[in-house]
């Protein structure tokens, strides 16, 4: 038999139905929130159709959801038009047997962080969602893709999806990463080094030894910033840390059906001699701990370097691009990194919201206060459970006595839907994965680093090395 | 869904590359749980010069005169010339649906996002690629001249300037034909549900925890 790359097994192991290279694929797992969910519905209900398999489906609201005081429950958000998407899903999920965590349940966050946190997302698995960022369950050795609403609306009528298969792309990461530098750093120099576009139309299975080295948060991190380099997939093969992390969960196989799923899992792998279309290296000994500069995740840099001039754009096309960054940005050719300062710090997003990102910058901001010219800086946990585990060790009390906020899960000032957003020509280190024009309030200047770089950055006021930092 | 087959229409440059869906429609418009009345705020940020928010009166806000969108000779356009990677970011359909309701039928660039592209075709849309050479081309034809048209036919898969010029572009069979015919894609996907019932089946003995 021909060796198969770990997508090549996903995809063909799920397809119902293929002609002329279009292929119908079995969805195991979807994912449902609040903002791609609701004409999804109204499709479905329209066209009177039914759902195909209610228990496939998970649902959570998280875009919306204020990160403050949430005493008053969904009654209690502001603004009305949030309440009403809100109040939508809760309907929608009563109506159809959906099952929801609802706004005030611990088990509530950002649907990147439930569904493993949950044991809902599973190697093998095929898991969709109405969100690019999908992309992050696929550390589980599972085919997790982003969909737009029209095809929402269709796994939920059909527990399908029509898919054209996507070439196959091997990142590979070899040797040890240094102290400081984190997934989000190998994310970040791996688009700056394809390009936005580089992954697009490919699967990226990212392998090697400081991939297996990573904890399962970790690998969530990079496989959930796979999007931001083109592809619809990131995957990382199944080995012991994944196994480890699913047992117990609340979804997981239980008893004799986790001995045969762990048989199966042990497969999910690429096989010895399988071809990939295209094959990126990078040393982890090189990477830096990384800082956009730009209004795109591929504008990065180390640390220790500058915000380029325009000679090293490599055509017209980029050069207009990187002109308009300087002046979104506000930012000036050769400018150090480290001499930028910050208005704002943001700690959340379904990158780099779990556990082991609060506990890193804990460790960093442990004793110190943010300074003076950080206006706010704030923590969002990536769900209700990351936040009672982080209050049990403590980390809440560390964050706050060091300046910062202490909010309730949810995706926050990641898109800024809900109150918390930067004002125009405000400048955020931001353990975010998108630095788009406005993505965190309009005019707002967002830079993408790690979550010991923002905490960093939050305590010096300006960009500074984690390494070296203390 | 909207049949597609031939399109004769006015073209609009957008010069930038990586135009990213939050640019397209920006968040705040995502609140809303309807599928129509992007338009008006399609590229807001860009196209306004106040912040737009849900519920404004968008006919009574102040425009950018220096956003292309709003130039005279642009109104009115059907089709959007870009560059790469055009549709970056986020899955929202809320993209296609403002690009659509704004009166965009076919976007022209040298490469799309992959979700951006999947989506246009569920809305009766018409990504085209073509080669970054051809669309440079374009946008030095659109400036030179006002007024500028393209013909885009699916059927023959051809995008024919005013001078004759052809260019081709590929796209896949099974999307080309649904695109042609206006075909729902849930409803053809439901005539194959015993296949659908035959895979489940199979699968759920291959690996029960799936389904528990
Ligand atoms: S945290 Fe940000 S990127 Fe993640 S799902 Fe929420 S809005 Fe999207």
């Amino acid at each position: 038999m021909a060796a198969k790359t770990l997508y090549d097994k996903l995809f063909d192991s799920h397809i119902v139905t293929e002609e002329n290279g279009t292929a119908l694929i079995y969805i195991d797992r979807h994912l449902v929130h609040e903002v791609t969910s609701p004409q999804a519905f109204e499709g479905l209900k329209l066209a009177n159709r039914k759902v195909w398999r209610v228990n496939s489906i998970l649902a959570v609201p998280d875009h919306n959801v204020p990160t403050t005081n949430r005493s008053t429950g969904v009654a209690g958000i502001a603004d009305s038009i949030s309440r009403l998407q809100v109040q939508t899903l809760d309907e929608n999920c009563a109506e159809y047997g959906v099952t929801e965590f609802k706004m005030n349940d611990v088990r509530q966050g950002i649907v990147h962080v439930i569904g493993p946190e949950q044991g809902a997302t599973l190697p093998g698995m095929t898991v969709v969602c109405g969100d690019s960022h999908t992309s992050t369950h696929g550390a589980f050795g599972a085919l997790a893709h982003g969909i737009g609403t029209s095809e929402v609306e269709h796994v939920l009528a059909t527990q399908c999806l029509v898919q054209k298969k996507s070439k196959a792309m091997l990142v590979r990461v070899e040797g040890t990463l240094q102290k400081g530098v984190t997934a989000k750093d190998i994310a970040l120099a791996v688009i700056g080094k394809t390009g936005t576009a580089g992954g697009t139309g490919y699967a990226i299975e990212f392998a090697g030894l400081a991939i297996r080295a990573l904890s399962m948060e970790g690998r969530m991190t990079l496989c959930n910033m796979a999007i931001e380099a083109g592809a619809r997939a990131g995957i990382i093969a199944v080995d012991d840390t994944t196994i480890n992390y699913i047992k117990g969960r609340p979804f997981a196989p239980k008893a004799a059906q986790w001995d045969a799923a762990v048989k199966y899992w042990r497969t999910l792998h690429s096989d010895v001699g399988a071809k990939f279309d295209a094959v990126v290296e990078l040393n982890a000994q090189d990477i830096q701990p990384q800082v956009t500069w730009g209004t795109s995740p591929e504008m990065v840099v180390g640390v220790d370097g500058k915000v380029p001039s325009l000679d090293m754009a490599k055509n017209e096309v980029q050069r207009a691009d990187w002109t308009r960054a300087y002046t979104y940005m506000g930012l000036q050719a050769n400018t150090p990194m480290s001499e930028i300062t910050i208005d704002k710090v943001f700690i959340g997003s379904c990158t780099n919201s779990r556990i082991e990102d609060l506990r890193a910058a804990s460790v960093v901001v442990k004793g110190k206060h943010i300074a003076p010219n950080v206006k706010l800086a704030l923590v969002v946990p990536g769900s209700g459970l990351v936040k009672a585990q982080a209050e049990q060790e403590g980390l809440d009390k560390i964050f706050i006595a060091a300046g910062f906020e202490w909010r309730e899960p949810g995706c926050s000032m990641c898109l800024a839907m809900n109150a918390d957003k930067l004002a125009p020509g405000e400048r955020c280190a931001s353990t975010s994965n998108r630095n788009f024009e406005g993505r965190q309030g309009q005019g707002g200047r967002t830079h993408l680093v790690s979550p010991q770089m923002a905490a960093a950055a939050a305590v010096a006021g300006h960009f500074v090395d984690v390494r070296t930092f203390s | 869904m909207q049949a597609f087959t031939r399109l004769n229409g006015l073209v609009a440059p957008l010069d930038r590359a990586n135009v990213d869906t939050d640019a397209i429609i920006p968040k705040q418009f995502l609140k809303s749980i309807k599928r129509s009345g992007f338009g008006p705020n399609a590229f807001d940020e860009w196209r306004y010069l106040d912040h737009g928010e849900p519920g404004m009166d968008n006919s009574k806000r102040k425009l950018n005169p220096d956003f292309v969108l709003n130039k005279p000779r642009y109104q009115g356009a059907s089709i959007l010339l870009t560059r790469e990677n055009f549709g970056c970011g986020s899955s929202r359909e809320h993209a296609p649906w403002a690009l659509e309701d704004f009166g965009f039928k076919v976007i022209v660039a040298s490469s799309f996002a992959d979700i951006f592209y999947n989506n246009c075709f569920k809305n009766g849309m018409l990504p085209i690629v073509l080669p970054a050479h051809a669309v440079d081309a374009l946008f030095d034809a659109v400036s030179g001249q006002v007024g500028y048209q393209l013909n885009i036919d699916l059927e023959k898969q051809i995008v024919m300037t005013p001078d004759g010029k052809t260019y081709t572009f590929e796209v896949d069979k099974v999307r080309k034909h649904n695109l042609l015919n206006g075909l729902d894609d849930i409803g053809l996907t439901m005539q194959q549900q015993n296949k659908i019932k035959a895979f489940e089946t199979k699968h759920k003995l291959a690996q029960p925890w799936l389904f528990s």
